[in-house]
């Protein structure tokens, strides 16, 4: 399964400057699509995930439009072809 | 972004290092620290707790912890002050899996100058990390990790966080860390165990007013060069100890209030410390609307006023816990921020104070040294 990530500013950084990371997924979830990410640009990965493997609290991921709050979490099921966004929350000071 | 400004720094001049809740900013003089100019911000949008200059075994190095509220935190370390930043591609203070997530870093301690690869960190949740290998990879100290009483420490209004981390300079194995709320503990086998040192510092808003641990401890300042003095800022409290810790005795004499958050220790003289004293914990901001250092050059034994320079009229100023630090110059400089933004300096013990920067964000974190 194929799946696309599509990056904000300041995680291109971590890509070698890349919008979107295209991604072989041996596996049907955003953490099975999350691990592929991490062997490929590990300093992505760890900037969205923390170290015990969740997603940081104001960081967002969504599928499609949807975000994975709502539809499993990391256990969200994905299809040959989904995008994947990640994405800073409005939070902020 | 905005543009970095660069300084270029030279051999013999004087370096001011400051974390903001939206970046980190350098200013740099020269040995007579007449004229400061300004490089920064760097880390944008980052908050900047914790700085440190690491002049061991020939380094110039400038660490800095960044943390994004998205993001996370990360260590990161210059060799050029800030022209460029090394940054780990994967954080290298972390919690072993199966734990806690890391939520900042408080504290950045070099070690001791005969280990000049041991850097340590303190984090929050309140935790010690130590690097044996120059910051190239950090370990958990389980010790005070696994300390029975970690399950009863209290977050302060900050989080549960271990701010302040003192490495003995003489006393190979000994270390002090404080923790904002759980107290002062202090190792003297290089972190096998720890043991609570709080006798004689109250816990104003607990029932039992003095309790084994659980102090809100908001800043320690120990002199380098005599190791066993060490000065304390309690949340409500103003103590020294001669022990090492062993015991802490009650110095608030003559000061407008015991409560404030920052604390420093002057360079050459275990005698002279500085404080900036705030109302109460119910309005935390500098008494009767005037901004003053006070010091003491007696041990505690009294203190006095120092506002030569700084705002003496509706300035109702905060300043945080690690936002004070000072030179190793003979006539010391003490520096300090404030949550409004405003960066002071002295370069005569205190005596009078100059402004560097009147409109920067929140300063969190002062530290200087001659490079």
């Amino acid at each position: 399964m194929t799946v696309t990530f599509q990056l904000p500013g300041f995680l291109r950084t971590f890509a070698g400057g890349a919008r979107e990371v295209r991604l072989d997924v041996p596996g049907r979830t955003v953490e099975d699509a999350l691990r592929a990410l991490a062997e490929r640009h590990p300093g992505v990965s760890s900037r969205v995930l923390d170290e015990q493997g969740a997603v940081r609290r104001h960081v967002n991921v969504f599928v499609g439009d949807l975000s994975i709050r709502d539809t499993g979490g990391l256990e969200t099921p994905l299809r040959d072809g989904s995008t994947i966004s990640l994405l800073a929350a409005v939070s902020g000071g | 972004m905005p543009t970095t400004l660069q300084i270029q720094v030279r051999r013999g001049d004087v370096v001011v290092l400051v974390g903001t809740m939206k970046g980190a900013f350098l200013f740099r003089a020269g040995p007579d620290r007449a004229r400061f100019e300004m490089g920064g911000p760097y880390f944008p949008g980052h908050s900047v707790y914790a700085l440190a200059h690491d002049g061991r075994a020939g380094r110039q190095r400038v660490w800095a912890a960044a943390s994004s509220m998205h993001w996370g935190s990360v260590l990161n370390h210059s060799d050029d002050f800030g022209a460029s930043w090394t940054t780990p591609e994967v954080p290298t203070v972390q919690f072993p899996k199966g734990g806690k997530a890391l939520a900042g870093i408080w504290q950045i301690s070099p070690g001791r100058a005969d280990e000049p690869d041991v850097i340590y960190c303190g984090v929050e949740p309140a935790a010690l990390f130590e690097s044996r290998d120059a910051g190239k990879s950090f370990q958990l100290v389980e010790g005070l990790w696994q300390h029975p009483h970690r399950e009863q420490w209290q977050p302060g209004g900050g989080g549960l966080c271990m701010h302040t981390v003192l490495p003995d300079p003489k006393v190979r194995g000994r270390m002090v860390v404080a923790i904002s709320t759980g107290g002062v503990y202090r190792t003297d086998d290089g972190g096998r165990t720890w043991a609570a040192r709080n006798k004689g510092v109250r816990a104003e808003f607990l029932p039992d007013k003095h309790p084994e641990f659980g102090q809100c401890v908001h800043k320690i300042a120990r002199h380098p060069s005599r190791p066993e003095r060490m000065y304390l800022q309690n949340h409500w409290g103003l103590y020294r100890s001669d022990d090492a810790g062993d015991s802490w005795k009650d110095v608030a004499h003559g000061v407008p209030s015991d409560f404030g958050f920052c604390m420093a220790v002057h360079p050459h003289d275990p005698e002279t410390a500085y404080i900036v004293p705030l109302e109460s914990d119910g309005f935390r901001c500098t008494p009767e609307g005037k901004l003053r250092v006070f010091r003491t050059r007696d041990g505690g034994g009294s203190w006095q006023p120092l506002g030569e320079g700084l705002p003496q009229r509706d300035a109702f100023e905060t300043v945080l816990r690690d936002a004070m630090g000072t030179d190793q110059e003979q006539r010391a400089g003490i520096y300090f921020g404030t949550r409004s933004g405003k960066l002071f300096a002295s370069r005569d013990d205190g005596d009078s104070w100059t402004a560097l920067a009147t409109g920067l964000p929140p300063v969190v974190c002062v530290r200087a040294a001659r490079v």
